[in-house]
């Protein structure tokens, strides 16, 4: 029977990572998703899991030491932020072509500079390419609920792929909330020890890591994007089992309030939930507005994208991340992508906000709909805008 | 839904504040969230925590800048920070202070409720130091009936152990000697 | 010696990660085919210290049964490194031919 726990929402990640017993936890501290791996080294410590805990001296051999772990046949999970994951990012796609499922918890913190601890996508967009399955939550329990799922889906012997699950720093890591915690052997029913396709080990030697020629290594990319395109499937069973056992709902896409919508928000992680209430505020306005909230990344959903903007006139789609230079932000270039093909496409605006831990309000939801409802009728001058930029 | 500012200095402890009192929320089956003011922060200097507490899922998660209810665990802060802003017109104001609640309104010129209690006496009579963190739990809880005090009991026992008795005590005491001007 | 197929034919052929399934087929790339100078060992002045066995980069200097030591020939490059840290003098380089 799950319980009802009042805790941090980076504690509770710990002890939900605590519950899938990891044999190895190689993680280098960060702000702000610090007490992820603290709170696991203390739960190693009390003596509550049979872990290796390795204290690395840095994100880069963090991610390394769970490489190496995961390749000997180890449950492997580190976490880490903003430049954390910069610093690591060498080992990144590393991981994803060695087809080891690691499993990692980001903090999403904003790249520097200027240095900036708070929150924003900006870490995880630089590693979209990565090849990783790339989850994001939006409030502690998926926080809790996905960290148990990403081991399952990335052992899983038609995946066998690393898994990142994106939590926004402070705005999530750092809120004490209610969540429910399953029970240990509910969760080792759900997830069963990990049987590794093949592994480091003197009596059955194999070779991992190997150089690749140009002969070889176009083959070698669509064998890895095709691992991750396939990993769609994984991810949507494990999800049904989840609400089987557990009662909630997880979906690539989550629509809320979209029927009847012309006009939708689009999106990714905690900012969602503000968004929600502004749905609410405007329906009852009777705007006909509805939101999208993004959970799975990577790999792109495009199917139920399509879905589910059908009948939309537009779209604002809501980024937290710059890609300087770039024709659009992240998710929305994304999007654009995703849609270029379809005879007929809702009007899309990109919406860049609450950079580096700006506060974002439910207020401002509303004016980036009203913004898009005005767009139909006076095209934007540019294809994106950091929202509420002082001087523009 | 009730949104809470607490108003304190860095290591006074305003962080156990909110999450205690998130927790005595949570106990009761409701929602609740505790949070800080987000970042770094040395040691004494100004800082703010918030709660916010319903009894159905919160979902906006942005910072409070309209609170119901400001609680204030030092009073040097009183003339440093507005302690007042944002704060809802038939909002509370609670304050650790010698003064008394109607001196309080005179000098922030807040319309609203005001209620002081001195919380570092309290605090240093309880536990043998001035820290008022959890002590002012118990005038918030009083002034606003949040949640019931008795739902705090068991988050505090929790955090302190052996301590945790000293705490209740100092708590239970700001509950029942709060002076509260409406 | 078995000699394994280049490459494989197409994508979907390779291993998960790429891993190499058979170990040490590296064993079959005889890298002392180009080799145009050999070291010779004499067994007279060898104080079996091992030195050679060290600093050979290829690792393909072994010590036999009876405790001297000598070059794998299929994969010594004849590189000379074996000789000029010798310091008994015990490895001489002649050119093959």
């Amino acid at each position: 029977m799950s319980k009802r726990i009042g805790m941090e929402i980076a504690l509770a990640a710990a002890e939900a990572v605590a519950l899938c017993r990891p044999d190895v936890v190689a993680a280098y501290p960060i702000t702000p998703n610090t007490h992820i791996p603290e709170h696991l080294s203390d739960i190693v410590a009390e003596g509550r899991i049979d872990t290796d805990f390795i204290c690395v001296e840095s994100e880069h051999s963090a991610l390394s030491a769970c490489c190496g772990a995961s390749g000997a046949g180890a449950r492997a999970f580190t976490a880490t932020s903003s430049q954390g994951l910069l610093y690591m990012a060498e080992i990144v796609p590393i991981a994803s072509s060695m087809r080891l499922p690691i499993v990692m918890a980001i903090g999403n913190r904003a790249l520097s500079g200027p240095i900036n601890i708070w929150n924003d996508h900006s870490d995880i967009m630089s590693q979209r390419d990565s090849g990783w399955i790339s989850l994001f939550a939006a409030d502690g329990q998926e926080t809790v609920d996905m960290m148990i799922q990403a081991f399952k889906i990335a052992e899983h012997r038609d995946v066998m792929l690393p898994v990142n699950i994106n939590l926004d720093g402070f705005q999530l890591t750092h809120v004490v909330e209610p969540m429910l915690l399953p029970e240990q052997k509910e969760v080792d029913r759900f997830l069963p020890p990990y049987k590794p396709y093949a592994a480091l080990h003197p009596d059955n030697a194999v070779s991992m890591g190997s150089l690749g020629m140009p002969d070889i290594f176009n083959e070698a990319m669509q064998a890895k994007d095709h691992a991750l395109i396939r990993s769609k499937k994984v991810i949507l069973e494990v999800w049904k089992e989840w609400e089987q056992l557990f009662g909630r709902k997880y979906e690539p896409i989550g629509a809320y309030r979209m029927n009847g919508a012309e006009v939708a928000l689009l999106t990714l992680g905690s900012m969602g939930d503000t968004a929600e209430v502004a749905v609410d505020e405007m329906r009852s306005k009777g705007v006909k507005v509805g939101l999208l909230k993004l959970k799975l990344w990577r790999p792109f959903p495009t199917e139920e994208l399509i879905k589910a903007v059908k009948g939309l006139t537009s779209l604002a789609v809501i980024d937290r991340a710059v890609s300087f230079g770039g024709a659009n932000a992240p998710v929305a270039a994304e999007i654009k992508a995703a849609l270029y093909d379809q005879k007929e496409r809702p009007l899309i605006t990109n919406y860049i906000i609450g950079l580096g831990g700006r506060d974002v309000v439910v207020d401002d939801f509303v004016k980036m709909v009203e913004k898009t409802i005005d767009a139909r009728k006076k095209k934007p001058k540019e294809a994106y805008e950091i929202y509420g930029v002082r001087g523009s | 839904m009730i949104e809470i500012r607490w108003h304190g200095r860095g290591g006074q402890g305003a962080v156990t504040s909110v999450e205690t009192l998130a927790l005595a929320a949570i106990g009761e089956g409701r929602y609740a969230q505790g949070f800080p003011s987000f970042g770094p922060e040395r040691r004494g200097a100004p800082v703010a925590a918030f709660n916010r507490i319903d009894d159905k899922k919160i979902r906006v998660r942005s910072g409070i800048y309209n609170p119901d209810v400001v609680v204030v665990l030092d009073s040097s802060l009183m003339g440093l920070v507005n302690v007042a802003e944002g704060l809802k017109p038939g909002g509370t104001l609670i304050v650790n202070t010698v003064k008394s609640p109607e001196e309080v309104k005179k000098e922030t010129g807040f319309k609203g409720t005001v209620a002081t209690v001195d919380a570092s006496k309290i605090a240093r009579e309880e536990m043998g130091v001035p820290i008022t963190n959890t002590t002012m739990i118990g005038a918030a809880v009083k002034a606003t009936g949040v949640v019931k005090i008795g739902s705090v009991k068991e988050p505090l026992k929790h955090r302190f152990g052996r301590i945790a008795q000293k705490n209740i005590n100092a708590m239970e005491r700001a509950y029942k000697e709060l002076k509260i001007a409406k | 010696m078995e000699k394994a197929k280049k490459w494989p034919e197409k994508w979907q052929e390779l291993n998960p990660g790429c891993m190499v399934l058979r170990p040490g087929s590296a064993r079959e790339y005889h890298t002392g085919t180009w080799r145009s100078q050999r070291p010779i060992f004499d067994t007279n002045r060898c104080i079996k210290c091992g030195v050679c066995y060290i600093f050979c980069p290829e690792g393909c200097i072994h010590q036999g049964a009876d405790g001297y030591f000598s070059a794998d020939l299929d994969y010594c490059k004849g590189c000379g490194i074996c000789a000029h840290e010798c310091w008994p003098g015990a490895i001489t380089m002649v050119e093959e031919g």
